[in-house]
């Protein structure tokens, strides 16, 4: 036993994941490499046309199969409920298919290659309708309609639903969801500008392309409960959502969530196969996995929702911001999942990334046959900075001042409370605007690429810049944004840390082990989590909106603070000591002044729990601080922290080609502190990367509603050699209520990429492009029509 | 369908399985050996998640026959916990922050192996070249790259 152990501290140092270890050695179980005895094989029969009746489905060919078990159509499951966040989505397809990834008919049978061929058995007879490819066509007068009334068949299951309780009742027309916003008068601003653009801006499709890809396992026990093996990232959620769905009791369905192939927002909805796969499991009574293949992850899982967004804003000589007015039309695809409701974090960006008095937001998402849109990492964020951050260049060039001067004059500070009710108690957008701009010298590169630009030379350097705002304490989407932990301390000296919070990779169970250890004086290898099972872990409201670190970090400090107190009071008595004067350090207690060691932790549990009452099983539930909720309106504080970033982008345009490389990124991100940097780091740099394959190389080419890149071999995600240099650089702004100071940052950094790429790009060449994927054959285009107009 | 019989080492150990045909040697390692750190990520030789070694050798086991391995050696991740290199390739993954959601981990790992048998001292330019056929989505492949850098110099 040492003597003295001084006082240290795991905030802020490199500590490397506690799954990492099984993860390199190939020792991690995804869902893909689970089995569970006596397991059958499912798979879907997908739609063959975009849009079309169902005039008939055949399964007798299928059935028929040696090593089938089960076939399964809508008219197998006549209690299956609408799906989704507009409960607009039958799992199994009824009378009508609206896109080519609708699930038609499923089986399950004793491999995946006697599936595959009783897939290809079944025989469906269509009868074509009219495709809506366009959200515009969709709006028009006299457009056919995507969800129309049910009748005949759908109309019986309809009614069985009403008397459920849940109505699928179709559309009158193909709007799915529409979203209002209005701060001053928008009019008023405008007579106040001396500068006024209005653009309309492009964004495109793009995946997700988790390495993992789509799986289930689903089975019931001789009582019925249901247990899945999920990829969730909502486990919580979605027990109760699937039981909507199964019409069955919420508290009988068990999620296990196997570490997980990467998330990014694809996993917060409920797909089709989810329970489909359940319907199969039901049907033969064994448990049945079902795995996607990559073809189909591509086909059949959501998108980052395109958006065509059209804005109007303006400022004064002097560079105040007057106004803006934004209308965008969301391609909602043929159903609705949280792709619809994007806006809501569009209009923050909007109103309040930085002051303007005056704001109109004006949304509609709209149904085609097209993919359907999902949550993706920033949720709406990169399309609504990509349009913003480009009128910001171009309002400052105008009135002639520089892009950083221009975005500090109108930067927000901390202690502000925005028109639409959002309170920054800390915020670094201007300490992170003047970093980013210092650390890579970008007024004076700007400068000088603009003067090279019409001069001879077919490579073009250009640099551009573009900050951003997102939540970074929680979202209060739903009406609680809690997370609970339950702590329990044997006789060890170690600790067993229950989160709700899911690990998807981003390393939360490694942070929040962390901020135990710092509460407790433990090292990282004293603590296990378990973080993966309804049935043991605390409700949350899951994996998303950047919240993690934040609502999961103070409920584990919660708990650990209760830790501490038994423990040291436990200590103070049986050492006769004052308990406030005891630290807890290196799995010792000490004497806080001196560090002088009175005994180990592990002995001192022990003692605690052969003597009556030890009771060191602490819970402790975190709840966001209060505030007002948005309102109908939108107006409201939506997050108990906001996080900050700004980057400068540097490229290298081949004027040749069209061709585009990001040669550098400079990133100043305000993330409250710095818990674990190489978690910080590596969830920054994974970002950028992420924004540079939105920006440059990735596009789902969906053509009348067809999928045409549906794999990596097309649909180009960036690789080791084209990433850029970075240089990331942390505003710590410590805030009052982030754990330990900090504010979530998963989202953040893939934000501004594109819209600084846009900028960087008119620094190089002087066109501006407005649509996304900047690909050599869009930039070539453009740097051609610039030349014939001069 | 066809069925043959292969003999082959599997990291090292003597092993004889009955494959189908037409089946991949991703498949046989994962659904007939039973070892499942080799992953499906494509199927098409285009992300580099089931790189395995063929008689030292990297390559996409999805575009591999089973039967291919007949009288050659094949290695896995699992058989990198025999192998020094593999090892300090592993614990600099892990030292330098280089898996995040892990799906890609144990194929960068392989392809890293490869890269340093070849080249002990490779550039960080030689690096991201020889990993350009790996996709990673978390990561941005900055921490991979130092954990290949950092092994290379141990």
């Amino acid at each position: 036993m040492p003597e003295a152990i001084q006082k240290d501290t795991l905030i802020g140092k490199r500590i490397t994941k506690l799954d990492a270890p099984e993860k390199a050695g190939g020792k991690t179980r995804y869902i893909q490499d689970l089995d569970v005895q006596g397991q059958l094989y499912g798979k879907i029969l997908r739609s063959s046309r975009v849009h079309a009746k169902i005039k008939s489905i055949d399964t007798s060919a299928a059935k028929a199969l040696s090593g089938v078990h089960a076939v399964i159509t809508a008219a197998d499951v006549p209690y299956q409920r609408p799906i989704g966040v507009a409960k607009d989505h039958f799992p199994l397809k009824t009378d009508r298919v609206r896109s080519l990834r609708d699930e038609i008919a499923a089986v399950a049978a004793e491999s995946e290659a006697i599936a595959e061929a009783a897939l290809k058995l079944i025989r469906v007879e269509y009868e074509d309708l009219p495709v809506l490819a366009d959200p515009n066509e969709s709006l028009k007068p006299g457009a056919p309609l995507i969800h129309p009334e049910p009748h005949g068949a759908t109309a019986k299951h309809d009614h069985l639903k009403q008397a459920q309780g849940i109505a699928y009742a179709g559309k009158p027309d193909n709007i799915a969801m529409v979203f209002d916003y209005a701060q001053g008068d928008v009019a008023a601003g405008e007579r106040e500008s001396d500068v006024v653009f209005e653009d309309t801006f492009h964004l495109h499709y793009v995946t997700h392309c988790c390495m993992g890809v789509s799986g289930i396992i689903a089975e019931f026990d001789s009582s019925g409960n249901l247990l899945m093996y999920s990829n969730t990232q909502v486990p919580f959620l979605h027990k109760r959502e699937f039981a909507e769905i199964l019409a069955m009791d919420p508290a009988r369905i068990r999620i296990i969530q196997p570490p997980i192939g990467g998330g990014f927002g694809s996993k917060l909805d409920i797909y089709p196969f989810e329970p489909i796969t359940v319907f199969l499991a039901r049907a033969t009574g064994r448990p049945v996995k079902l795995i996607f293949t990559r073809e189909e992850e591509f086909l059949a899982s959501p998108t980052r929702q395109p958006v065509i967004l059209t804005l109007r804003s303006g400022c004064k000589k002097d560079g105040t911001l007057t106004f803006r007015t934004v209308s965008t039309l969301h391609d909602n695809g043929a159903y609705t999942s949280w792709g619809a409701t994007t806006p809501f974090v569009m209009m923050q960006t909007i109103s309040s990334l930085y002051r303007v008095p005056h704001c109109l937001y004006h949304t509609k998402a709209v149904y085609t046959n097209n993919p359907y849109a999902g949550s993706f990492r920033g949720y709406g964020n990169l399309q609504a900075t990509f349009a913003v951050e480009q009128h910001m260049d171009m309002m400052a060039e105008a009135i002639g001042m520089d892009p950083l001067a221009f975005r500090l004059k109108n930067a927000q500070d901390p202690g502000e409370v925005t028109p639409q009710g959002m309170h920054f108690k800390s915020c670094g957008l201007k300490e992170c605007l003047t970093t980013a701009a210092e650390a890579s010298g970008f007024l004076a590169k700007a400068g000088a690429n603009r003067a090279n630009r019409d001069k001879p030379g077919r490579f073009k350097h250009g640099i551009g810049i573009a900050s951003m705002l997102h939540v970074g304490g929680g979202a209060k989407i739903y009406p609680s944004d809690g997370c609970g932990t339950i702590l329990k301390m044997d006789d060890f000296g170690s600790v067993t840390l229950i989160t709700g919070a899911s690990e998807i990779g981003q390393g939360s169970e490694t942070v929040l082990a962390q901020l135990v250890c710092e509460e407790l004086g433990l090292p990282l290898s004293a603590v296990r989590v378990i973080n993966n099972d309804t049935e043991i872990t605390p409700w949350d409201v899951g994996v998303h909106a950047s919240r993690t670190t934040f609502i999961a970090g103070n409920s584990a400090i919660g708990a650990a603070k209760k830790a501490r107190g038994k423990i040291l009071a436990a200590a103070g008595k049986m050492a006769d000591l004052n308990p406030d004067e005891l630290d807890l350090r290196g799995g010792h207690i000490v004497e806080a002044k001196s560090g002088k060691v009175v005994m180990t932790l592990a002995k001192l549990l022990r003692q605690l729990h052969f003597s009556d009452k030890a009771e060191l099983v602490m819970t402790s539930f975190y709840y966001e601080p209060p505030s007002k909720h948005q309102d109908k309106h939108f107006k409201g504080d939506v997050s108990a922290a906001y996080a900050w970033a700004t980057q400068v982008v540097e490229v290298e345009v081949d004027t040749d080609t069209g061709i585009v490389r990001l040669l550098k990124v400079t990133g100043a991100h305000d993330v409250g502190r710095v818990l674990n940097r190489l978690g910080i780091e590596g969830q920054i740099e994974g970002g950028i990367v992420m924004g540079q394959g939105y920006a440059l190389t990735e596009e789902l080419l969906v053509e009348n509603g067809v999928v045409r890149n549906p794999g990596f071999r097309d649909y180009k995600l960036v690789t080791a050699p084209e990433i850029p240099e970075m240089d990331v650089r942390f505003i710590e702004t410590m805030d009052g209520e982030g754990p330990q100071g900090a504010k979530g940052v998963g989202e953040a950094p893939a934000i501004c990429i594109a819209a600084a790429t846009a900028n960087a790009i008119e620094n190089a060449t002087g066109v501006r492009i407005m649509a996304l994927p900047f690909t050599p054959e869009k930039v070539y285009r453009a740097l051609k029509a610039k030349g014939q107009h001069h | 369908m066809s069925q043959q019989t292969i003999d082959f080492t599997l990291n090292g150990v003597p092993t004889r399985v009955s494959v189908p045909v037409q089946m991949s040697a991703l498949e046989m390692i994962r659904n007939v050996a039973g070892l499942t750190g080799t992953k499906y990520g494509c199927g098409e030789g285009e992300c580099g998640a089931c790189t395995i070694l063929l008689d030292g050798v990297s390559l996409n086991s999805c575009l591999l026959f089973a039967v291919e391995c007949d009288g050659r050696a094949v290695t896995t991740i699992e058989g990198l916990a025999a192998d020094p290199v593999g090892l300090r390739i592993e614990k600099a993954f892990v030292d330098a922050g280089a898996v995040q959601c892990g799906f890609c981990t144990p194929g960068m790992v392989m392809q890293a192996k490869q890269l340093l048998e070849q080249n002990p001292h490779p550039s960080r330019e030689e690096i991201q070249r020889g990993i350009e056929g790996n996709l990673c989505r978390c990561t941005g492949y900055v921490k991979i790259v130092d954990a290949i850098e950092a092994a290379s110099k141990e």
